[in-house]
């Protein structure tokens, strides 16, 4: 502390070392007021909107893979209308957010469709998982549609039902297969959440700039916050190789 | 037991069961041989309404399983299906891929299925595989395994859709032997193959068919002794 007041007062006049500069402004982006703390919020915040838009877009990429599954796999001449209404929605919505960027989508939801919202969190967080939600399902659709039609015409010739089928034979073998892309998905995810800054969201990026526009020292906070996303995905990615390792369980030959 | 009449189906424009009419017995081994694309896996699977007729209607035990308002899970319970690919579970153990159905559809509770399972592997010779994955046994213990799982049902009667197809040939023989067992305790058979030493030896029925139609049928005596149909004569000739 003392010595950091004195090493800014010779910074200020000219006579600072390379290394008493870095010390300098290494203490004033993390050390300073405490300013760690924002980090830790900005963390926070980071992780609980990846896990709101995670659920979201789950949630909604489930939803839009069964019912285009579903669609897909009706008899020619037994087409239910119903289905197919649900199904032409389900492809405007991935045909519409897989088309436009997710910046633009923020901005849509964030300042013309919730412009009276003041919970742009909350609001950025809904608008990731609704993009999330496209991509996942076009991810389960791919793991339904990989799966072989024997599988399921095996557990229905035993006599299970539709939902047993897909509970206990497809899905199980379906998510396994699609673990690595849901991986990168929500790898993605967690990176993408640094856009909703754009609308005011106080995450990681927000903690950052909140403390570069009171030091005017941008190099620190940024490496700082690179570093710490870093980290997160290598973790992430680490917990996702043990899952993956776990559910290869029954692959041993 | 299964009565057929005037089972049509078509894919598109392409007419694979032409207006089948025909009768299982309980206690029948009926084989069904022909030329590939000629319809028979398609009839075979039509039996428990994996493949949706175009027309006709089949009826199983007094039930009339063509009609929408069946309910088809039922029916299928009694009718146990072993495939040309196995089609196990390779995300379940060989004991759960046995037990599972059984214990769903509440026929057993799973100490009686887990009872049963062991008692159908040792039959076939495989008990010590209960905890093993399907991907850790070879083609024709996966084959075995497939039976006993339709058979832990207890189903009435048992569709065979080209079993040993898939199966390297010093494998066949092990499969077989399972099939000729269980022909003996007097379940009804209904078996696509192009095993013809089976056929002869095993089916009391063999039925010929060719390009969506039963084109000949008899004991295997007189289809394979004295074939009577220049088409089957053509395929005999191929196949022997």
């Amino acid at each position: 502390m003392e010595q950091y007041e004195a090493w800014k007062a010779l910074l200020r006049s000219g006579e600072a070392t390379g290394w008493q500069e870095f010390y300098v402004k290494f203490y004033q982006a993390f050390i300073d007021g405490n300013r760690w703390k924002q980090y830790l919020n900005g963390v926070g915040t980071t992780l609980m909107v990846t896990a709101l838009a995670l659920a979201i877009g789950i949630a909604l990429g489930v939803l839009v893979a069964m019912i285009r599954t579903a669609h897909d796999q009706q008899r020619i001449g037994h087409r239910n209308p119903i289905l197919g209404l649900l199904n032409g929605v389900c492809q405007v919505y991935v045909t519409v957010i897989r088309g436009t960027p997710m910046m633009v989508q923020l901005l849509i939801m964030g300042f013309v469709i919730f412009s009276s919202s003041r919970n742009y969190t909350m609001v950025g967080a809904l608008t990731l998982g609704i993009n999330s939600g496209a991509y996942v399902s076009e991810i389960i659709r791919g793991g339904l549609m990989a799966l072989d039609p024997g599988q399921a015409e095996a557990g229905r010739s035993l006599g299970l039902n539709y939902i047993d089928t897909m509970r206990f034979i497809v899905i199980p073998q379906a998510f396994k297969a699609i673990l690595p892309a849901l991986g990168n998905e929500f790898i993605i995810l967690l990176k993408d959440t640094s856009l909703i800054t754009v609308i005011g969201g106080k995450e990681l990026v927000y903690a950052a700039q909140a403390i570069y526009g009171r030091t005017y020292e941008q190099m620190f906070p940024l490496i700082g916050i690179a570093c710490i996303y870093l980290l997160l995905v290598m973790i992430f990615s680490w917990l996702l190789g043990i899952l993956e390792r776990r559910l290869r369980q029954s692959d041993r030959r | 037991m299964i009565d057929v009449k005037h089972l049509s189906k078509s894919f598109g424009d392409h007419l694979v069961l032409d207006d089948i009419s025909e009768h299982i017995y309980p206690g029948d081994k009926v084989v069904i041989i022909g030329p590939s694309g000629s319809g028979k896996s398609t009839f075979l699977r039509s039996l428990n309404l994996l493949e949706l007729p175009s027309a006709g209607t089949i009826t199983f035990d007094g039930v009339e399983i063509t009609s929408p308002k069946t309910d088809i899970d039922k029916v299928r319970r009694q009718m146990g299906m072993v495939f040309q690919h196995f089609n196990l579970f390779p995300n379940m153990t060989i004991q759960r891929n046995i037990t599972l159905a059984p214990v769903r559809t509440k026929l057993m509770s799973q100490a009686e299925a887990d009872e049963k399972a062991l008692q159908l592997l040792r039959r076939v010779g495989l008990e010590e595989k209960a905890g093993a994955y399907p991907n850790q046994l070879s083609g024709g213990q996966k084959q075995r395994i497939a039976i006993v799982r339709a058979l832990a049902m207890n189903p009435k009667v048992m569709l065979f859709d080209e079993p040993t197809s898939a199966l390297d040939p010093e494998m066949v023989g092990e499969v077989l032997a399972v099939m000729k067992e269980l022909a003996a305790d007097g379940m009804t058979m209904v078996v696509v193959t192009h095993e013809m030493g089976f056929a002869r030896e095993v089916g009391n029925r063999v039925l010929f068919m060719d390009q969506g139609k039963i084109v000949e049928q008899g004991s295997p005596a007189q289809v394979f002794g004295n074939p009577q149909n220049p088409r089957l004569q053509d395929f005999l000739s191929k196949v022997l």
